[in-house]
């Protein structure tokens, strides 16, 4: 299957300043794709050379198979939803929405139906007549949707849609995208900060780091098995330890500092692993409190409460182990009869080489 | 008691504050006009007026054909002008907003201000110089040899009083457009082009409209004043180049008739007002409130 969008060795100075540091990328034809990244790392310039608002200093664009180079921003197979969303203030909503259309053959008739399917696509049937000012972030968010949409693009390009969005909003509005996204079927990119919104949305993350691509991958495999130690404190919590890792014949087997010794499996082991030193990474969910009356057939070790965070299901200890120099978070379901521990509360944690992931140290 | 609430009240405090400046326009804008139209029903009896109410100021300038035909040149003066200078001005506004890097920004304007830094007179005496017989503009094409002779049509006509009116009221058409195009969030033309237009039809479809707020000001600060310049027609007009200000200028110096004066400036203030208000009406889908 060929990409939609194939970037080769992208490169973008502004001035002497190096925003974009050889870009490699494969979109596919109705995939949801995010671009994460901590601030400042080059996303909104990345996705704005993809859109034709900026040039390339370097390497080559490609669009179904066509290079993008020299071709205007207004002759691109793409849309954008701004951050601010750029609803045009002096149009009512439906001019807004019909905007793109003026170049398009078709009728009056057939422009204000397409207008009000695409409104209603959005939930906003019956707003077209409002003023654009009279709308609220979320209802212009919606409109600047329905504008991209209604041209029916190849790709949708979307910087940071939600950012400006309460947290209730954000997670409605998350829903109502995918759902749309697998409804007109049209390739999203996604720009974002959020760890959370992209995993839950994309098909496909890529996680950028100054300019560059740290890691690319499926949402369950970037948190699961991050390529770096920079990738896993992006994505979701994760504790570091210290360990060394011996091989012997077929088995990796790694010694972790203050937990002790265990045997990868295989598919724990990244390709490329040599002996030494490495730095373990631990998901808090995949550690867990040993409470009184429970038993285990994983491995425990004795360990103190050092801090306790009630977030109502769950539960965040922060326990220390003898041996391991920082405190390591667990998060904690808090099932039916199960306590709430007190800080210095002696207690033993669970854990097992399924929650190891090995990083370079 | 009513005194304290009158001062604590959020009104009564809004009152207060405006009190100052509301005695101030009165003073200085309601009773002047007020003595304006009380005079234009009165009559001059060589020193003396007449004060019995009376249309006979307001007759004699429908029937007179010369101040129909003055206001009517005064009209068309300012509206040329007011053409040209915000034709000239948008260039202008639009390229300090769009293509002046922002940290210069004020030092271009700031340079725009410089015409200002001298007397209005004596800016419409240096065009004179430069427009004159012997002036700039003929000497230089003479030189050249591009024309034989002086050019006449460039000084004592209405075509002078037009130029030297342009330049002077440049700055205050600049600086309303300028406004209105600062305040263009610039995600606006991109997305503009995004969904498809141009730069060029992105102008017509989003600059232009969002810059018609500046643009009306610019408008109206320019044709309004105009109209009641007399120091440029009197100066560069000639004798074909007069307008209704000096006939009003003459009415109450010359020839010591302050209610046919009058007459002719209420008329002339009638005919702005409405043309104006004309003008806003017509713009009036650009100028809604908005966010
Ligand atoms: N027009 C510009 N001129 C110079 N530098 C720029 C320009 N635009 C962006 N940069 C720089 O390029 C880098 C990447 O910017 P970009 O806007 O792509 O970041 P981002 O990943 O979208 O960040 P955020 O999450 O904060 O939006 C930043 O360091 C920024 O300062
Ligand atoms: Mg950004």
């Amino acid at each position: 299957m060929t990409a939609l969008i194939s970037l080769r060795g992208v490169q973008k100075y502004y001035g002497t300043y190096h925003a974009l540091r050889g870009i490699d990328l494969d979109i596919k034809a109705g995939e949801f794709f995010s671009l994460l990244g901590p601030s400042g790392c080059g996303k909104t310039t990345l996705l704005r050379t993809i859109a034709g608002f900026e040039g390339l200093s370097d390497g080559t664009l490609k669009i179904d198979g066509k290079d993008m180079s020299g071709v205007p921003a207004n002759l691109r197979p793409t849309n954008m939803v701004f951050q601010s969303y750029a609803i045009f203030p002096h149009l009512s909503v439906a001019e807004n929405v019909a905007f793109g259309l003026r170049k398009s053959s078709m009728s009056k008739k057939e422009k204000s139906a397409a207008v009000k399917e695409a409104l209603d696509m959005v939930g906003l049937g019956g707003f077209g007549g409002r003023a654009s000012h009279a709308l609220s972030g979320g209802q212009r968010q919606r409109v600047a949707l329905a504008r991209a949409l209604i041209l029916k693009p190849k790709v949708l390009l979307l910087d940071e849609p939600l950012s400006a969005l309460d947290k209730k909003m954000r997670e409605q509005m998350q829903v109502e995208l995918i759902r749309l996204q697998r409804q007109v079927g049209i390739t999203f990119i996604l720009v974002t900060h959020d760890q959370e919104e992209a995993l839950v949305m994309s098909d496909r993350i890529a996680v950028m780091f100054e300019g560059e691509i740290g890691q690319m991958d499926d949402p369950e495999t970037l948190y699961r098995a991050p390529n770096s130690r920079r990738v896993a404190e992006f994505i979701g919590k994760m504790n570091f330890l210290t360990g060394v890792v011996t091989t012997d014949g077929g088995t990796v087997s790694v010694d972790v500092a203050g937990l002790g010794r265990a045997e990868l499996p295989a598919s724990q082991v990244p390709q490329g692993t040599v002996p030494g030193k490495v730095s373990i990474g631990i998901r808090p969910e995949t550690l867990a409190i040993l409470f009184d009356g429970e038993t285990t057939q994983r491995r425990v070790v004795d360990a103190t409460v050092s801090e306790v965070v009630y977030y109502g299901d769950m539960t965040y200890y922060d326990v220390r182990i003898a041996g391991v120099e920082s405190a390591l978070t667990i998060s904690m379901k808090n099932l039916i009869g199960r306590p709430v521990l007190d800080v210095g509360a002696k207690t033993k944690v669970i854990w097992d080489e399924r929650s190891l992931v090995l990083l370079p140290a | 008691m009513a005194r304290f609430r009158w001062g604590q009240s959020e009104g009564g405090r809004a009152a207060l504050l405006m009190a100052p400046p509301f005695a101030y326009a009165l003073l200085l804008l309601a009773v002047p006009l007020l003595a304006i139209i009380l005079f234009s029903f009165w009559t001059q009896d060589f020193m003396d007026v007449n004060t019995t109410f009376t249309l006979d100021n307001y007759r004699e300038i429908i029937t007179q054909p010369i101040y129909g035909l003055l206001l009517q040149r005064s009209l068309y003066v300012s509206g040329c002008v007011t053409i040209v200078t915000v034709l000239l001005a948008y260039p202008i506004a639009y390229f300090v907003s769009f293509h002046v890097d922002p940290s210069r920004k004020s030092i271009w304007l700031f340079l725009i201000t410089i015409p200002f830094w001298t007397s209005y007179l004596i800016r419409v005496f240096l065009w004179k110089v430069i427009l004159g017989y012997n002036g700039v503009v003929n000497s230089g094409l003479m030189g050249l040899g591009v024309i034989d002779e002086p050019l006449t049509f460039i000084l004592y006509n209405v075509n002078a009083v037009i130029i030297t009116l342009a330049h002077a009221f440049a700055p205050f058409a600049i600086l309303p457009i300028f406004v209105a195009l600062e305040k263009i969030d610039r995600s606006l033309l991109e997305a503009s082009q995004d969904l498809g237009e141009t730069r060029l039809s992105t102008f017509f479809r989003v600059t232009l409209p969002l810059s018609m707020p500046g643009l009306v000001a610019a408008v109206l600060i320019v044709f309004i004043p105009t109209i009641g310049d007399y120091v440029t027609p009197e100066l560069m007009g000639g004798a074909g180049g007069k307008l209704i200000a000096n006939m009003i200028q003459t009415q109450f110096l010359a020839l010591n008739n302050a209610p046919l004066g009058a007459a002719l400036a209420l008329v002339a203030m009638i005919c702005v007002t409405a043309i104006s208000l004309l003008f806003v009406f017509l713009n009036r889908r650009w100028l809604r409130g908005r966010s």
